[in-house]
């Protein structure tokens, strides 16, 4: 299995859709074959397009905001003492988060196609959010699938959704998470892709979404490359890139343009939910070793018992309680392009604390725990080490956990 | 000898009528009481489809989705429902059984090690949904080494072009889906519609067994008997639930309902 250059990784796949001829694919009921081929066509024409990229470019920019800013973090360089430590602030993004890139992508998408529904899924409710908020945008019907459990702990979102005048549809089936929203909507598609389109929140489902989302967030490294080469004149010597990992989708995109570098010269680190530190559950496939299965349509590396059951996952951080990943990252795993390890949800809260008390920033509990490892790393390493942590949403969606956990102080009023 | 489908398709056609299949979960909501469904309808039925209970079915409504969920919550395991198969081949030996489920569980198994305790228990053929074809190719040809139908299932929206193709690679019998639905969902196409998309199938290859199913009931399975066969699943999930929560016996009931689903299409 090799990572080649010159290509990028989306397109590094076979003709059924795997990357490394192992990871991805179109596990799907015949239902589905059709829409899905019918949307691979429609995207393989427009992202070589002129001016369908140029139609994405601008309501980057001009709607989403784009590019978002990458800074310094020098009180909490100086408190670490070791590497630099920079932020990707990717939560000052139209909404607070990456999930407005993909959103933005599958509703231009939809409306090439003539479709007037959407449908999609939603964890943390940012991809929700940020799909409602594009479908009433480009005047698109939204309906957004969302576990019961994850409605009743990410409320803001929510409320931001039904706002955008999206249906929430509570999903009360299995674990009541991310992995039960993902299910549902597929489902529904199956029953309505006549008219429907469907979104998939993250870099997962079947290979075309996995290329579509990935396509769409990498926004973040064509961005976050200009702008280290405005900085330092060009792409630093010694550059560590922390990204958390749920299903992918932020991380992928912050990788993306350094993807041909030397990883000793541009290191990629995704960090995983490794879930309350006295529990044997767990959001962090690639780290702990699960197996390659099937879910959502993709061969993965994904959480699962002998018989083949997906297992159920836990973390704080709705976002990354995924059992599954991307096929991209197990891809970049096996290739060892990237590394992977896991942050707990104490290792989380304990970061966030760390960084609102020394920077004017609020990661969500997701980022958090990329930050958590880059802090621990980056006292070990040299000055001229360059370190970026991807803020890739901001921390009001969890005012109630926070809340809960660290007390009243750590809420802010957004 | 010829594959006990393919039997139960000639007894049904030389008795002028649909075979009837029904479709039940693997464990539901017991090891005991499924095995025990599968013997009262056995005489009713003409094929069997036993579902592997997935806890992620990307292709199942809410019936059979609780069927699994309380399967898998009483603890089954792939080896039970190989055991439930093998009891029942005791009881009735001739009568085809059929696996429904989703490619991870064979995958996780090992695909020669699942086919080759398919073919020890009496497993007949394999529908595994999220299998489509073309990626099915080489899986198909192992069960056929095996003498297990792999079925392909066909959707309204599979195009003419594929349909062709798929129908030239297929075992004897395909699996038509009635309508853009998961299983169980409210029949919302007239079933003289239906027909006349299973006859445009049918005339690719007169040779082939189509049977048609989702979202058939008691009310439309008489509407449509003029199909090679007839399948019935979420509407006999539905009937377990139901008995459960009345604190009736499951096994008469799905038994009654079989009996009557079987009693429309003569």
């Amino acid at each position: 299995m090799k990572l080649r250059k010159n290509i990028p990784l989306i397109d590094q796949v076979n003709k059924f859709g795997f990357w490394g001829g192992k990871f991805g694919g179109n596990f799907v009921p015949e239902t589905l074959k059709k829409p899905i081929e019918d949307l691979e066509i429609l995207f393989g024409k427009l992202k070589k397009d002129k001016r369908f990229i140029e139609e994405r470019d601008k309501y980057f920019k001009n709607w989403v905001g784009a590019p978002t800013r990458f800074i310094k973090l020098k009180n909490l360089t100086n408190h670490v003492g070791g590497a630099q430590i920079w932020s990707k602030v990717v939560s000052d993004a139209n909404g607070g988060a990456h999930k407005i890139y993909n959103a933005t992508v599958h509703c231009l998408l939809a409306r090439r196609s003539g479709k007037k529904f959407i449908i999609g899924d939603t964890g943390a409710g940012y991809a929700g959010k940020m799909l409602s908020m594009a479908a009433k945008k480009f005047g698109l019907k939204c309906k957004i699938f969302m576990g019961a459990k994850d409605i009743a702990r990410q409320q803001p979102n929510v409320k931001a959704m039904k706002k955008n005048g999206a249906e929430v549809i509570p999903v009360y089936s299995g674990s009541q998470t991310l992995v039960d929203a993902v299910s549902e909507c597929m489902r529904f598609w199956v029953a309505n892709c006549d008219t429907t389109a469907m979104c998939v929140g993250s870099t997962v489902g079947p290979s075309v979404f996995v290329r579509i989302c990935g396509w769409s967030t990498s926004q973040i490294s064509r961005e976050l490359k200009v702008q280290l080469i405005e900085e330092f004149g060009s792409i630093p010597k010694k550059l560590k890139l922390y990204n958390c990992v749920g299903g992918g989708s932020s991380s992928f995109g912050f990788w993306n343009e350094f993807m041909d570098y030397d990883k000793k010269q541009c290191e990629f680190i995704g960090v995983e939910a490794g879930g309350p530190a006295k529990s044997k559950k767990h959001a962090a496939p690639l780290t702990y070793g699960s197996k390659i299965g099937i879910l959502h349509g993709a061969l993965q590396y994904v959480n699962q018992n002998s018989d083949g059951q997906i297992e159920e996952t836990a973390s704080i951080s709705a976002g990354l309680d995924y059992p599954g990943i991307s096929p991209l990252h197990c891809f970049l795993k096996d290739t060892k392009r990237a590394r992977y390890t896991a942050a707990s949800d104490e290792d989380a809260l304990s970061a966030f604390k760390t960084v609102t008390k020394f920077e004017k920033l609020r990661p969500s509990l997701e980022p958090s725990h990329a930050f958590s490892v880059a802090i621990k790393e980056a006292k070990k390493l040299t000055k001229d080490t360059i370190v970026v942590v991807n803020s890739c949403g901001d921390a009001y969606k969890d005012k109630e956990i926070l809340k809960k956990r660290l007390g009243k102080k750590y809420v802010k009023p957004n | 000898m010829l594959n006990p489908i393919s039997l139960a398709f000639k007894k049904a056609k030389q008795e002028n009528r649909a075979a009837l299949l029904t479709y039940t979960v693997a464990g539901d909501s017991s090891k005991k009481q499924s095995l025990d469904i599968l013997k009262s309808i056995s005489k009713s039925a003409d094929i069997l489809e036993l579902g592997v209970p997935h806890n992620t079915p990307v292709a199942d409504g809410s019936q059979i989705q609780t069927s699994a969920y309380r399967a898998i919550k009483n603890g089954i395991k792939m080896n039970d429902i190989f055991n439930i198969v093998k009891e029942f081949k005791k009881f009735d030996k001739n009568k085809p059984i059929i696996l429904m489920g989703y490619f991870n569980m064979i995958f996780q198994y090992g695909e020669n090690r699942f086919l080759n305790k398919c073919n020890s228990s009496g497993v007949n053929g394999l529908i595994v949904v999220d299998l489509p074809w073309p990626e099915n190719t080489d899986f198909a040809k192992k069960c056929k080494k095996k003498s297990i139908y792999f079925i392909q299932l066909l959707s309204p929206t599979t195009t003419k072009k594929r349909l062709k193709k798929i129908i030239r690679d297929s075992h004897p019998m395909n699996y038509f889906i009635s309508m853009l639905s998961t299983t169980g969902g409210k029949l919302k196409v007239s079933p003289k519609s239906i027909l006349k998309n299973y006859t445009k199938i049918k005339k690719i290859n007169p040779k082939k067994e189509i049977v048609i199913g989702f979202g058939i009931t008691e009310k439309s399975i008489g509407k449509l008997k003029s199909a090679d066969g007839l399948v019935v699943g979420s509407a006999i999930c539905k009937e377990i639930t139901n008995s459960l929560r009345h604190r009736q016996n499951p096994v008469t009931n799905v038994s009654k309902l079989v009996k009557k689903l079987k009693s429309k299409i003569l």
